[in-house]
């Protein structure tokens, strides 16, 4: 399979480890990835909020890049996803208005978040049968946010009130998606900057539903999420007390290969010591737990 | 809403007639509340999310630019994905936003747009996202220079900051787009 590969702003700053993780994951599960050549900033929430025009603009000239490869793309951040989303509906709606000639734009391309494409039949299955290490004492809240679902009407998300992508990528590496409240919550966005206060009142309900349930770790598949949810949250208590949000790709990396480098385990502001025991601890009893499957 | 007076005066027709361009139909509401109810950041507005689509459907245009509401909404698109009626209330708060900057309308919530500009000078000057170009702006402009400090070190510290802008080559196209020629607005 090739892709044309979008990975946004934040992959190349705040989110770079999800770009490696990604990159990681596709190589092994024979997913080609062709970078979209110049790619631009989607405008974010930042554009559309305060400027139409500019904040459909800025996406069509990477889909009018990625029109010209012709395959389809894979977007890893949600905001970007809905972003690219938006800018296809409207260029296919009224070319003419967008200055492009709709000859150069009738690509049967589709714009995929990682998700989606995670959770297809046949990358489960490889999923499955790569993973070294079962995540087993892993109990996972699964965290889409918003913009990879909302709004259906763009983002063509069949299940946006109970999405199950997360869910099925999180089984197929043996660790236990738990059943909680806030799974498409907003975390405030791009509010976290001029408000944190509401940033961390958002961040304090989704953190405190997901430990309700359970959950020792979140996973989320939006890198604009795991920075907030993880800068946001104040809990009291040690080190220990916080809870981490880890990339889906984080976690297939870390189950496929076996291993959590201390490198990428820094990076993270919440310690993330729940899946480098999980990976360590399921190795020594990897035998026994192969032969229960 | 303290004031539930809506005034004939103050129907704006032009901002009637810009919603129905953008399909956005406010008339359709019949109140049921869920755009209010579902909302995240309802608790911070002063405005519920249905008493902006409902002073939208008066043509109050002055009361909504004023107000915070439009600049606490996070476009979670949470309203208008489950309105019964499709009314495309997040783009309403677009519209709205972006005709309170249009017209000089002191923002009730400074520090939301002097971020978004922030956001946007980067992404108009490098074609992309310069983090630490744009979070030093936004602290300069918004004179919140020692809030998150901590949190900001700690992301440099964990290389999660890159001290060089990743620049696009293709500059000039990024310029176009940002010039103004685009069609929706006389600018």
């Amino acid at each position: 399979m090739k892709l044309s590969y979008y990975p946004g702003c934040s992959l190349e700053g705040t989110a770079l480890d999800y770009d490696h993780s990604v990159r990681e994951i596709c190589a092994k599960l024979a997913v080609e990835l062709v970078d979209i050549p110049d790619w631009n900033c989607c405008g974010a929430s930042s554009a559309h909020m305060t400027d139409h025009e500019i904040g459909l603009r800025l996406p069509m000239r990477n889909l009018l890049l990625a029109a010209e490869a012709g395959h389809d793309i894979l977007v890893p951040c949600a905001a970007c996803f809905q972003r690219l989303k938006a800018a296809d509906k409207a260029l296919r709606e009224n070319p003419v208005y967008w200055d492009v000639d709709a000859t150069k734009y009738s690509p049967a391309f589709e714009i995929i978040h990682i998700s989606t494409l995670l959770a297809e039949a046949e990358i489960l299955a490889a999923i499955k049968e790569q993973v070294v290490c079962h995540l087993d004492e892993l109990a996972i809240a699964c965290y889409y946010g918003c913009l990879s679902l909302r709004n259906p009407r763009v983002t063509d998300a069949v299940d946006w009130e109970m999405p199950q992508t997360l869910e099925r990528i999180v089984a197929a590496v043996g660790a236990r998606p738990v059943n909680w409240s806030h799974r498409t919550e907003c975390c405030s966005g791009s509010l976290t900057m001029a408000r944190p206060d509401i940033a961390e009142k958002l961040v304090g309900d989704i953190v405190t539903a997901a430990k309700r349930a359970g959950a020792g770790a979140m996973v989320t598949d939006c890198p604009m999420c795991q920075a907030n949810v993880e800068s946001r949250q104040t809990l009291e208590g040690g080190p220990d007390a916080g809870m981490p949000v880890f990339y889906a790709t984080e976690l297939i990396a870390a189950a496929l290969s076996g291993s959590y480098p201390v490198r990428q385990q820094k990076v993270h502001l919440v310690s993330p010591t729940v899946l480098s025991r999980a990976v360590t601890g399921v190795g020594e009893a990897s035998s026994s737990k192969e032969d229960s499957r | 809403m303290e004031n539930n007076s809506i005034s004939p005066d103050q129907r704006s027709e032009k901002f009637l007639g810009k919603l129905r361009t953008r399909n956005i139909d406010v008339q359709a509401c019949y109140q049921c509340g869920r755009c209010s109810a579902g909302c995240p950041i309802g608790d911070f507005f002063d405005l519920n999310v249905m008493e902006v689509v409902r002073l939208a459907a008066y043509g109050q245009e002055d009361r909504l630019l004023h107000s915070h509401a439009i600049w606490l909404c996070a476009a979670c698109e949470t309203c208008a994905t489950r309105c019964p009626n499709e009314i495309e209330i997040a783009h309403l708060m677009d519209v709205l936003r972006e005709l309170a900057l249009r017209k000089n309308i002191a923002p009730a919530e400074p520090r939301i747009p002097l971020f978004h500009r922030s956001f946007l000078g980067s992404v108009g000057r490098w074609g992309k996202a310069y983090e630490i170009g744009m979070i030093a702006n936004y602290k300069i402009k918004s004179k919140d220079l020692m809030g998150d400090m901590k949190l900001g070190l700690n992301m440099f510290l964990k290389g999660k900051l890159k001290l060089v802008p990743h620049s696009i080559d293709n500059k000039a196209e990024i310029k176009a787009i940002f010039s103004g020629k685009g069609k929706e607005y006389d600018r």
